[in-house]
């Protein structure tokens, strides 16, 4: 369960990027995050991977309490957590499958099943043939697809991702989308920032949706919300 | 910590080193240049230790009596001498003992000669001594105060002046070896943190990719320790198999060019000083090293 309670979010430059948001995500939940650009969506997902820490406010998961978690227990929440940032942020110097092995030698998965695990799952996002490619080698959907595998190679309770079909063509987005929804079925929370009006409005899941900071709407079975 | 992630730490400190190729070069070399002189210094000191210790075996005092002193008065003289702490080694010689050694040489030793000059005299009656010598010769100038100072000697001989400026030359070649090495051994461990500040400048990116995904501090900061100490293994490796060949040709080059000092400069063989030099170069590239990594690493790594 993810809880952000009465959360604020100042950057030292000034800005707001969030004004007091409460929202509570059950265990197996499928969450839009929708707003238009500024309102402070990639803050919120910084904040839940604590890549952030709140200006004010708390934040927990299951039950765990940000604020109190030691330095050195942080890597332990966030292997609980796959994340497809908005950037992709793969890294530059290694290959596709270096890149998805990675966040298993993390965790320290016996390199047997890496080598079994890793190509399956590019498989899964459609680029079984690319594994040997470099970053920039990549088209932006095609690095998008791999950010996603890393985030799923390690089956996490949470999967936060930032614009995961921000690059991609309609027939790849719903791919994605059905493989999102697929993950979400076998149990892990699933929160999805998107502009993708489409895809929100014919999936029929929760949508909370953002403006300059604050919730403005968080509708079960919801759609994607004009800005007036 | 499984074998597999120090496996897999282990390759990326090694990549590491080749995408920083130049600076990891430029502090290999740093440290090569470090132990280089620092062996030098060491198979000096250690050489020079080793002929100081002939020295001081040869370096004696003789101590001689007054004239008609009997044996007994002697040997109780001795038995002060003998429980100093600077005396080494000490032999008696009695009057009868010096004729018989230095009577045969007179006259080119011819015994008629001898016998007609002196008969059965002991000219070298009053010349019974005692040879003494020293622990450590810069000890030897109190040892001969003391001796002055006791009843019933008439004289000490000694070879102050040598004795002195072999003391002063072996530790001034000591204190300037180490105050060279420490400044040495400073850059190095200076050039290494700096070798890895840039190694982790140019990751940063990647770094704090792997610490959102998750990865431990002691994951990501591996790889830079085993950066490290590979850096300082190769320039520890380096001078030691470059002065293991230079000692023979230069100790081979000495005894030839002064063959006739050789009598009292003889070298040390090469495994008695390659025996300890290799593991305290070894050591010492290995530790700095890791000194160099662990504290840049515990700086820059904070994400
Ligand atoms: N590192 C930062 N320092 C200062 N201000 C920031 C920083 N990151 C974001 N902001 C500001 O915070 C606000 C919210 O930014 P955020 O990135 O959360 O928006 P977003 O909803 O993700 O937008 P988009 O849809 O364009 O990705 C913006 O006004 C932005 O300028
Ligand atoms: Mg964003």
């Amino acid at each position: 369960m993810l809880v952000l309670d009465h959360v604020t979010m100042k950057y030292p430059t000034g800005t707001t990027a969030l004004n007091d948001v409460s929202i509570t995500i059950e265990k197996g939940e499928f969450v839009f995050i929708v707003g238009s650009s500024g309102s402070g969506k990639t803050t919120l997902m910084k904040l839940l991977l604590k890549e952030l820490d709140p200006t004010s406010g708390s934040i927990q998961i299951n039950g765990k309490d940000y604020a109190k978690v030691k330095r050195k227990d942080i890597p332990k929440i966030r292997r609980d957590i796959g994340v497809v940032f908005q950037n992709f942020r793969l890294l530059k110097d290694r290959n596709v499958y270096e890149n998805v092995a990675f966040a298993q030698r993390i965790v320290e998965t016996p390199p047997r099943y890496i080598r079994r695990q890793v190509p399956s799952m590019l498989t899964l996002v459609g680029l079984g043939d690319k594994y040997k490619s470099y970053p920039k080698e990549l088209s932006g959907g095609e690095q998008q697809r791999v950010a996603l595998a890393r985030a799923l190679v390690n089956n996490p309770s949470i999967l936060l991702a930032d614009e995961p079909t921000g690059n991609l063509d309609p027939k790849n987005s719903w791919d994605i989308m059905n493989l999102l929804e697929e993950v979400n079925k076998r149990g892990t929370t699933v929160v999805v920032v998107t502009h993708n009006r489409e895809i929100v409005n014919a999936m029929k899941k929760r949508v909370v949706t953002l403006k300059k900071g604050t919730i403005v709407s968080d509708v079960k079975k919801g759609g994607y919300i004009d800005e007036d | 910590m499984k074998i597999s992630t120090l496996w897999y730490c282990f390759q990326q400190g090694l990549k590491n080193i080749k995408r920083n190729l130049l600076f990891s070069l430029a502090s290999v070399g740093t440290i090569v240049a470090c132990l280089f002189l620092f062996g030098i210094f060491y198979a000096i000191v250690m050489n020079f230790d080793a002929i100081m210790q002939q020295m001081e075996e040869s370096v004696a005092v003789t101590v001689f009596f007054d004239e008609g002193i009997s044996e007994e008065q002697i040997k109780a003289i001795g038995e002060e001498i003998r429980i100093r702490p600077e005396v080494n080694t000490m032999d008696y010689m009695s009057a009868e003992d010096a004729w018989e050694y230095f009577g045969p040489q007179l006259f080119d030793g011819n015994q008629e000669m001898i016998q007609a000059a002196f008969g059965s005299d002991n000219p070298l009656k009053d010349h019974a001594s005692y040879n003494i010598t020293v622990s450590d010769v810069s000890k030897q100038a109190e040892l001969v105060k003391f001796l002055e100072g006791l009843d019933g000697v008439r004289k000490v001989k000694s070879s102050e002046g040598t004795a002195k400026s072999v003391a002063s030359i072996n530790s001034l070649v000591g204190y300037a070896s180490i105050g060279v090495i420490v400044i040495l051994l400073l850059v190095s461990i200076f050039l290494i943190s700096n070798t890895i500040t840039i190694g982790i400048t140019i990751r940063k990116e990647e770094i704090s990719i792997m610490k959102l995904i998750g990865a431990t501090d002691f994951f990501v900061r591996t790889p830079f320790i085993v950066e490290g100490i590979t850096i300082g293994l190769a320039g520890s490796i380096i001078p030691c198999v470059i002065l293991f060949f230079m000692y023979g040709m230069v100790v081979d080059f000495l005894s030839n060019t002064f063959s006739d000092l050789m009598s009292w400069l003889t070298f040390l063989p090469r495994g008695e000083v390659f025996n300890t030099l290799i593991p305290i170069c070894l050591l010492i590239g290995i530790g700095i090293g890791f000194v160099g990594s662990v504290v840049t690493t515990r700086k820059h790594l904070k994400v």
